[in-house]
């Protein structure tokens, strides 16, 4: 089995997001870069499939150099390879477009990430690559098992979620409760170090869409605190204020 | 500009969120064509021509039933070219993410995902989409001629003044090799309030001690004929499904208002749903951190407070 997991390199949920140039940047100061917690799920169901059924776990990043000690984490956690092409992530389609050149070329099994990255929340990238290379996409899943050449996959869906069958090879884009997050340990972050780590150049330039400006939401004004005692004038602001009831 | 519209149903209904779609178009539009898949009750093809729509393409063979990606984005991808359509309007959702991304590649087209905004059309195409889980948004610029985008749930109200539209049967053409992914089964809430399209949610944390005492938040969820969520350790726990979980890695609601009972107010769970328009908090923590984020807050036991608040309600409606 040839394990695929895609993984952006993201803030970590605790951020505060600002943005510096004018808005044209996002400002890194102080700002701790993660693996996309979807991406890390996809990563720890990876290595639960490797255990089971054998194989090998490749983690590929489009990112620039300072993306490195998040791949190195994918890779202390049990990916055995990584790719990383050198380049922004400036868009989906031109992520999209990498990941599906790597895989041409490479014939994965299954290719895995995460539903969508927390920093731009697009949620587009498996779908572009399973229609570039041809092959289904599912996403968001929820539980991923595999029998031969058949997965079974059950599949969030508004209110619910619906059970799936597909035959390998297809894309998924993973979210809890696939698996359990998993923590390097030692042994991991030592062999990390020395496992391949491949730089590539991008395939192609395309994008087509770009990021004009970045705005930041208004302020609250401030809360409104009620006593438990007096729980109609909370009534009084649902009704006449935030127009509820 | 043309615009086609993707709906999603609810059973025999339009889903909420589709029809907050095509009320987008119509905003902009001088042509609105909804494309649904599946049989719909006449209100519910009614709906769609009072939020905006002019003409409605239905398509009921059988094989188009289940949600398809593969099959509805071809289906999508050859009305597009029918229709000659300049944009592809569609609400985010489990199902309209993998398809815009699909239709998106099959037709070349630009796609932004979480726009809450009518496109800015003064130079080139502009929309603004949320970013960053809610917590900002980017002004971004479509290049592709074709355009596809995918609005968050409950930004745009849905029109009142349409009229009744031309239905037309559609037949998309059919390709084996969109057919692979088979459904053998699926389980869905009837009946209640889907929570991501939900106007009001009362959500639930660890404050609440044990799934059993969900009663009152369901009591207070009635009352205010809310949808019902929680944070993600009562999930993890097991507490209440999964599909319940609001936050940065669940589900991100965007409702007129939002209540969290017993609730500390991680970032992560703030990242859900900080786009509501009210957010009420009720812990017994003068010190929780969601009470920062909070219009409305009350200090003390839920077990106390909870009950008092869903009879007031129930009292004020009478
Ligand atoms: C990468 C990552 C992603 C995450 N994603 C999410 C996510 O999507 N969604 C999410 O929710 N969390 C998420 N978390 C977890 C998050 O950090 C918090 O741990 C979680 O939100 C806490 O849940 P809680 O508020 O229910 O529980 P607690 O933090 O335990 O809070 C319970 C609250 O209940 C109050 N309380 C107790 N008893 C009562 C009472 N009788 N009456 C009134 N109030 C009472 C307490 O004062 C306290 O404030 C994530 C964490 C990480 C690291």
């Amino acid at each position: 089995m040839k394990i695929l997991v895609c993984i952006t390199h993201v803030p970590d949920t605790t951020s505060k997001i600002s943005f510096i140039e004018q808005n044209t940047k996002f400002d890194q100061n102080g700002v701790q870069f993660i693996i996309g917690p979807y991406d890390d799920y996809a990563l720890a169901r990876a290595v639960e499939l490797k255990e089971q059924l054998g194989g090998t776990i490749t983690a590929l990043n489009v990112g620039t150099s300072e993306t490195e000690p998040t791949i190195r984490k994918a890779l202390a956690i049990g990916a055995d390879d990584a790719i990383r092409i050198d380049a922004e992530p400036t868009d989906a389609f031109f992520v999209a477009n990498q990941i599906a050149h790597i895989a041409r070329t490479n014939a994965y099994d299954l290719i895995l990430m995460g539903r969508e990255s927390i920093d731009f929340n697009g949620g587009q990238v498996h779908g572009m690559v399973g229609a570039l290379l041809g092959m289904p996409s599912i996403s968001p899943v929820m539980t991923l098992d595999i029998d031969g050449n058949i997965a079974k996959i059950s599949r969030e869906i508004e209110g619910g979620k619906e059970l799936l069958e597909v035959a390998l090879p297809f894309v998924a884009g993973c979210q809890e409760p696939i698996a359990e997050w998993k923590i390097p340990n030692m042994r991991g972050i030592m062999s990390a170090r020395s496992k391949p780590l491949v730089i590539v150049a991008p395939f192609s330039d395309l994008v087509r869409t770009t990021v004009n400006h970045f705005e930041l939401p208004p302020a609250k004004s401030g809360i409104k605190m009620i006593d438990a005692e007096h729980i109609g004038e909370l009534v009084d602001l649902l009704r006449n204020e935030a127009k509820v009831l | 500009m043309k615009v086609l519209v993707f709906l999603e149903l609810d059973e025999e209904n339009i889903r909420k969120s589709s029809l907050e779609a095509v009320s987008y178009a119509a905003n902009f539009a001088s042509q609105v064509t909804a494309l649904v898949f599946g049989s719909t009750s006449l209100e519910g093809l009614n709906s769609i021509g009072i939020a905006g729509a002019n003409k409605v393409l239905q398509v009921t063979n059988d094989r188009f039933k289940q949600p398809n990606i593969m099959a509805f984005s071809s289906a999508i991808a050859e009305v597009v070219a029918l229709e000659n359509a300049e944009t592809l309007v569609l609400a985010k959702s489990s199902t309209g993410d993998s398809v815009a991304a699909r239709v998106s590649i099959k037709l070349g087209a630009s796609l932004v995902s979480n726009v809450t905004e009518v496109p800015d059309v003064s130079e080139g195409f502009k929309v603004k989409r949320s970013i960053y889980t809610g917590k900002a948004f980017a002004i971004t610029e479509l290049s592709a001629s074709l355009k596809i985008l995918s609005i968050r749930k409950n930004t745009v109200p849905i029109k009142t003044d349409g009229a009744t539209p031309e239905i037309v049967i559609f037949t998309p053409q059919m390709d084996e090799a969109d057919f692979v992914v088979k459904v053998l089964s699926s389980e869905k809430i009837t009946g209640q309030i889907l929570l991501p399209e939900a106007d009001i949610v009362v959500s639930g944390g660890r404050g609440l001690k044990g799934p059993e005492n969900w009663g009152m938040i369901e009591d207070l969820a009635k009352a205010l004929s809310a949808a019902t969520g929680c944070s993600k350790p009562v999930s993890d726990m097991d507490w209440r499904p999964h599909h319940e979980h609001v936050g940065q890695t669940g589900i991100k609601v965007s409702p007129s208002l939002y209540v969290a009972v017993g609730i500390s107010g991680a970032i992560q769970h703030l990242a859900g749903v900080n786009s509501s328009k009210y957010i009420l908090v009720i812990n017994k923590d003068p010190e929780a951190p969601f009470f920062k984020a909070a219009d409305y807050g009350i200090v003390g036991d839920a077990f106390d407070v909870v009950p008092k608040l869903t009879a007031a309600i129930n009292a004020a409606k009478v």
